[in-house]
């Protein structure tokens, strides 16, 4: 099975709420997906040559403070860090690339989970409820988001499974449904000089569309192409800087329904999620078409 | 008639639809209100008495699954499967069905004022159904028995290994299933297509301008000539 929820603000004034508006959302979905959620939040961008990188440390015990002292120090960057608990959010101006190996030379045991001006990446193993406690998903400001809740089918329970994935700065995938040529896709694009984390499946098309737009793709056209190449069944769920984009495969094998309001467009799974949102009555409730593709922009 | 109204915030659906299976003699001739069903699953499955359910909102999977004897209104959209396996008395949706509206029912009449999703109809058994916008692919898949009105248009693959179920559709069908061909109206057909019309309130909706679809009966038996397909 697998969860997914949507939410894209257009009433500025409630863009201040969305961690409030979209908790019930991702709460709904824990029957679909209750071994791990995740969340992309797409918030005030940082400065322009500054970077944020979402981290995730695995354990509450963590030593942030000697960790951003050991960056400053080493990197002769300036950097503000903000922990919570077993995650914490990097910004500075250093370059990414530097920062990416700078990580993995001194802090392997830290997973980089994004990179961008806008996104943030929390995801973790528990309840969708329990996820959103440990991060405070509820105190979430921004203009849209994209959130998962995951029931594993065919690979590991673990952290790093969990969605949502990211191919590039401020760019994010979440996916319900099962892909049968998951390995093929991964060594085809192994070749291709692409690398991967893991052996997901949601990796691998998340892996695959941003080989396609490192060729040149524009979105629609890499999704275009993911018809043509993905093999199975899936909703994928992807957020860009300014926008969230929705596709179902062809046999319509996995469920979404769309909620399109004045104020917000929400998507997800099942109405179930959608049934809380203020006004829900007089929005326009829809289930999107197979092989269609989906954009609402801020 | 008694109204007896249940509200889903604060009473757990498995109470209600157990008060929805009691002794048939006190339930026959009541009509029940369930709101704020918030797209919940299995809304009102399973009845089996002479009751009539309104659903005041968005039902979820497989609302009044099951179904004999009763009346169930949806006032909104159903999710996955609504009246799946029905075997008689009347489901309506006012808003849009999911997938596999009315998979596999049996009997009684299954009427969707939107439009269904995927495999609407599919292996359908000898209910009614009668949709008022589109349908989408692979609909009336393997269908039995029955009779299938879409107002509108219908995806890909419709009939696909139909059987002697009747298609009956005013729009365009995108492409139609294997062994599913046009069939020519006859007065049976007819009639049957405007009893329909006149159940679902399309009374003004004219027999004429729909086109029916059956099965070509090509596989029904083994052709040697297929050997190499197997």
């Amino acid at each position: 099975m697998c969860g997914i929820v949507g939410l894209l603000v257009k009433n500025q004034t409630m863009r201040d709420n969305i961690g409030e508006l979209m908790l019930p959302m991702l709460i709904g979905m824990t029957e679909r997906g209750p071994d791990s959620a995740g969340m992309a939040i797409f918030g005030t961008p940082v400065a322009n040559d500054a970077r944020k990188f979402s981290l995730y440390a695995g354990t509450d015990d963590f030593d942030w403070k000697q960790f951003e002292q050991a960056f400053e120090k080493s990197l002769n960057a300036q950097a503000k860090l903000e922990p919570k608990t077993n995650h914490a959010v990097l910004t500075t101006s250093h370059s990414p690339e530097k920062v990416k190996t700078w990580l993995k030379t001194h802090y392997p045991q830290l997973h980089l989970l994004s990179v961008g001006q806008l996104m943030d990446i929390y995801k973790d193993i528990g309840t969708p409820a329990q996820v959103a406690d440990r991060y405070d998903f509820e105190k979430f400001k921004g203009t849209h988001l994209v959130g998962h809740t995951r029931m594993a089918t065919e690979s590991a329970v673990t952290p790093a499974h969990a969605h949502p994935f990211t191919a590039g700065e401020d760019w994010c995938l979440v996916h319900n449904g099962s892909l049968s040529n998951a390995n093929s896709l991964r060594r085809k694009l192994q070749k291709e000089g692409i690398e991967f984390e893991t052996d997901n499946d949601t990796e691998a098309a998340c892996r695959f569309l941003q080989w396609r737009m490192r060729e040149g793709d524009d979105l629609e056209t890499a999704l275009n192409h993911g018809f043509d190449e993905l093999d199975g069944f899936y909703t994928l769920l992807m957020g860009t800087k300014n926008a969230l984009a929705l596709v179902r495969d062809p046999f319509g094998c996995k469920p979404a329904i769309i909620a399109e309001h004045d104020d917000y467009v929400a998507i997800a799974s099942e109405f179930r999620s959608l049934a809380h949102l203020p006004d829900i009555k007089n929005a326009k409730v829809f289930e999107p078409s197979p092989k269609e593709m989906y954009v609402w922009t801020i | 008639m008694d109204n007896i109204s249940f509200d889903l915030d604060k009473k757990p659906l498995r109470e209600v639809n157990q008060l929805l299976h009691g002794d048939a003699a006190g339930l026959n001739g009541k009509s029940f209100t369930i709101e704020n069903p918030n797209g919940a699953h299995s809304i009102a499955v399973g009845l089996k008495s002479d009751v009539h359910v309104t659903i005041k909102g968005h039902a979820g999977y497989y609302a009044a699954g099951m179904n004999q004897i009763a009346k169930v209104t949806i006032e909104g959209s159903a999710g996955s499967g609504v009246a799946e396996n029905m075997m008689s008395g009347v489901v309506h949706v006012k808003g849009f069905a999911s997938n596999a509206a009315g998979a596999t029912a049996n009997g009684g009449l299954l009427i969707i004022d939107g439009d269904a999703g995927l495999r609407c109809a599919i292996a359908l058994k000898g209910a009614d159904i009668v949709v008022g916008g589109s349908v989408g692919s692979f609909s009336a898949f393997m269908a039995q028995a029955g009779n299938f009105v879409i107002l509108g248009d219908a995806g890909e693959g419709l009939g696909d290994s139909i059987y002697e179920a009747k298609i009956f559709v005013r729009g365009k069908v995108k492409s139609l299933g294997a062994d599913c061909e046009v069939k020519t109206m006859d007065a049976e057909s007819k009639k049957i297509l405007t009893d329909l019309l006149a159940k679902s309130g399309h009374v003004d909706v004219k027999p004429e301008s729909f086109t029916q679809y059956g099965s070509a009966r090509t596989l029904y038996h083994f052709h040697v000539d297929n050997a190499g397909a197997y």
